[in-house]
Order: C-alpha cells, then sequence, then structure tokens
C-alpha cells in the first residue's frame, strides 16, 4: 500500500506501477470488491493523506475537491440553499451516515455505475472534471468523463482531482430526486437531476440529467430545450417531463421494468423542475 | 499483493497505540484480532448492517469499510472507549434501563451511532434519531425501545456536553 501526501506522488505512484494500481479514497465501493475478490490490485494508492483532494471551495462557482465526503456535501450550508441544494440532496442520499462519512464524490463519479447519485446534480451544474497525470492537467466535462458502465476517459497513470462547477448565477435553483423502495442504504431505481436559471421571469438555462435509466447518466436534452426561453408553467413542466421520457433507455431488472422507470423519470422531473424553480426564485422548498 | 507488515500508530480510546498491520486489512479486523477490542462486529463487511460501526475522527463509520492504514495518525473510539469502567455512559445507562439489547449484536454500533448523533445533534427530533440509526440493522427488530431510550439520553445530557 502506497501512503502519498500529494497529487505528484499519486499521479508518481501511479506512473510507476500502472494499471496494476488502485486508488482508494473513501473505500466504500473498493472493500467490498477486494473482500470479493473481484479486484485483485498489484498495489493500492491511498488518497486519504492528500489534503487537497479534501477542500471544497464556494466562490463564483464551486471546486469541489475529488475525496470530498458526500456527507460533506450532505451538512455545509454553502450548498443548502438555490442553486446547490440538489447537490446536497444527492450526498444525503448516499447509504448511510456510516457510509457517507466516508464515501466520496470523486469515488462515485469514478465507479461511474449508472445509478450513482452525486452526478446527475454535478451534471445539471456543467461541471467539469479536473484530472491529474503525468503530463500535467486535463479538463474534460463531466459529461465526457464516463464512458460507459463502469468506464472513464480516465487513463491508468491519471486520477481525478476535482470537480469545477462554473457560477450558476443568482437565479438559479437545482434539485435531486431518486425513487428507491427504502430511504436509506438503496440502489437508485432511477435519480434526476435538475437545474433552472432565470432571468426577468424567464428560463435562460435549463439542464435535467438522469441516472439509472441507460449504461451511463444522460441529459435529457431535448427537454432542457423544449424550457429554455420560455416562462416556466405547470404545462410546460409537464411538456418537458414527458419529453425527458425520451432520453431514458432503461432495462427492467430485480429494482424495476422498463415501463416503471419511465413513468419514473416523467414524474421525478416533474417534481424536480418545479422545485428546482421554487428555488431559483428564492424559495426554501 | 505485498503482505509485508507496515507500521502505525493510533489513537484508540484516548490511548496512543502502536500496531502492525497487513496492507490490505481492515480496522475493523485489526481491532478485533490485533488489539482485542471485539465490541465492534462484523456483520455483512460491506458496510450495510453498522454493526462495525466506530467513530473515525468523532465521526461514525463502518470500521468493515475502512483500510487500517488509512486511520493511521488519526482517532479511533469503540465502544469500549464510550463509558469508563465506573460510569457508563449515559446512552448505555438508558439502553440498560430500558432493556434495549436483545441478542445485543447490533447493540455496540447502535450505540456509536447514536453517540456520534449526539455529539453533532443534542435534542434530535425522532425523525432524526431514525435517521442517525437507520444504518444500522436489527435482526431483533427491537428498535422502538433504541428510540425512546437515544431520546431519553439526549435529554439528560447538559446541553454542550458529550
Amino acid at each position: 500500500m502506497i501512503l502519498p501526501g500529494s497529487v505528484k506522488e499519486c499521479v508518481q505512484a501511479l506512473a510507476e506501477h500502472g494499471a496494476a494500481a488502485k486508488l482508494v479514497a473513501g473505500g466504500t465501493d473498493l472493500l467490498p470488491q477486494l473482500k470479493n475478490h473481484l479486484l485483485k490490485p498489484g498495489v493500492v494508492v491511498d488518497l486519504s493523506g492528500v489534503a487537497t483532494l479534501k477542500k471544497l471551495t464556494a466562490d463564483k462557482g464551486l471546486r469541489i475537491g475529488a475525496a470530498v465526503t458526500a456527507r460533506e456535501l450532505e451538512r455545509d450550508g454553502r450548498l443548502a440553499t438555490g442553486a446547490y441544494r440538489g447537490l446536497a440532496e444527492s450526498g444525503a442520499l448516499v447509504g448511510s451516515v456510516q457510509v457517507r462519512h466516508l464515501a466520496t464524490v470523486g469515488g462515485n463519479i469514478c465507479n461511474a455505475a449508472p445509478s450513482a447519485d452525486m452526478i446527475p446534480p454535478l451534471l445539471a451544474l456543467d461541471a467539469e472534471a479536473v484530472i491529474a497525470g503525468p503530463r500535467g492537467e486535463r479538463r474534460v466535462p463531466l459529461r465526457d468523463f464516463i464512458t460507459g458502465v463502469r468506464t472513464t476517459v480516465l487513463g491508468a497513470d491519471e486520477l481525478l482531482v476535482e470537480l469545477s462547477v462554473p457560477d450558476p448565477g443568482p437565479h438559479s435553483g437545482g434539485a435531486y430526486l431518486r425513487h428507491t423502495p427504502r430511504r436509506e442504504l438503496d440502489i437508485a431505481v432511477v435519480g434526476v437531476g435538475s437545474q433552472v436559471t432565470l432571468a426577468n421571469g424567464v428560463c435562460t438555462k435549463a439542464r435535467i440529467a438522469l441516472a439509472a435509466v441507460a449504461p451511463t447518466p444522460v441529459h435529457a436534452r431535448a427537454a432542457e430545450r423544449a424550457l429554455e426561453g420560455q416562462a416556466l408553467t405547470p404545462q410546460r413542466i409537464e411538456e418537458a417531463a414527458k419529453l425527458a421520457v425520451e432520453a431514458a433507455r432503461p432495462i427492467s431488472d430485480q429494482r424495476g421494468s422498463v415501463e416503471f422507470r419511465r413513468h419514473l423519470v416523467r414524474v421525478l422531473t416533474r417534481r424536480t423542475l418545479t422545485t428546482a424553480l421554487a428555488r431559483a426564485n428564492g424559495g426554501q422548498a | 499483493m505485498n503482505v509485508r507488515k507496515q507500521a502505525m500508530t493510533l489513537t484508540l480510546n484516548d490511548e496512543l497505540v502502536e500496531v502492525l498491520v497487513k496492507p490490505y486489512e481492515t480496522l475493523l479486523d485489526t481491532l478485533r484480532e490485533t488489539l482485542g477490542l471485539t465490541g465492534p462486529k462484523e456483520g455483512c463487511g460491506t458496510g450495510d448492517c453498522g454493526a462495525c460501526t466506530v467513530h473515525l475522527d468523532g465521526k461514525a463509520v463502518a470500521s468493515c469499510l475502512v483500510l487500517a492504514l488509512q486511520a493511521r495518525n488519526r482517532q479511533v473510539r469503540t465502544i469500549e472507549g464510550l463509558g469508563t469502567d465506573d460510569t457508563l455512559h449515559p446512552l448505555q445507562d438508558a439502553f440498560v434501563r430500558h432493556g434495549v439489547p436483545q441478542c445485543g449484536f447490533c447493540i455496540p454500533g447502535v450505540l456509536m451511532a447514536a453517540a456520534a448523533l449526539l455529539a453533532e445533534t443534542p435534542r434530535p427530533s425522532d425523525e432524526e434519531i431514525r435517521y442517525g440509526i437507520a444504518g444500522n440493522l436489527c435482526r431483533c427488530t427491537g428498535y422502538t425501545k433504541m428510540v425512546t431510550a437515544i431520546a431519553e439520553a439526549a435529554a439528560a445530557v447538559p446541553q454542550g456536553a458529550r
């Protein structure tokens, strides 16, 4: 086990060990895989000693270190209202409190499960992934970061260091909802993160991101376009919710059928848009 | 995998401890197998049951998901360090008086989750108590008495004290 103290040392360790190395931050995904022998890394690189990965700064947008925990998103006062509330809501839904104190944003993204809760709100906020590697830093829009079920653009010699969220502007609101049979320690049947920005009573930007309805989290682009430039009436929101269903390509499994998941996309899109709108207007909904 | 043991120190129940650990050993295994603290239990081993709950730097975590080396130079508290030999923690006292433990397997984890909750939220609502222990499974299903006992212990602890 390698215990680096900086991002530079992490990159050096990855350069030395390549694909044999596996990074561990919170360990909530990695440890069960190690225990079930699904993963046999030559060496584990522990990120818990890298302080810069744990920083969350809010100044004209957000910079979220990859090792910021779900619990920190849940409880950070700067995320408690308006534009970033959806992100806080997604953090609050991960695992249990014992898991949220460990599980990290970066881990959730790099694990790249279709059902990952913290990804839709970040997609809806147009977040960018900041990646460190032997050739320095590169930035990739989060929507391009995940390439398939549990696969990402990360090279074997790279690590995700930060999520960079652009300033959403003064009248922006976000919300995240998921459906699960039980509230805690469950995995989303469908998750929806919505974000709207307003100017003079008109929606200038709308983002709707869906989880657990495709191999990767996806944007509902037709629904977003139908809202932009419009006043967000309940009718328009309902139309957008219907359009969002078209972006979903769900599978049937033990958690839900195709039909049920499509129904949930419509319901959760309507609810998150309605809540996001209220928050963009300064409401505490 | 390299199985050479590594030395580390941690503060365990207020005492500085030096211990040799295998690189991929969990904190739970170190506590139970090497350090002899068998209060934390292994239920599922995957972070779903809460029986292994300990405090890491004051926060409730599933010790079965923490690699021992990740606890290096940090503060760990187990059920063994919640009260003292002479004085039970108010939560333990309330659990005894209300007869909360049935088979008892989940209780150390529940108490550590509840203690972390009260440290953060000294006067929790019933809903906050339920979410505070939602990561702890009790297969005897004795949740009602747990909630009652935690609420009573919270009311008994003076504001601002642990």
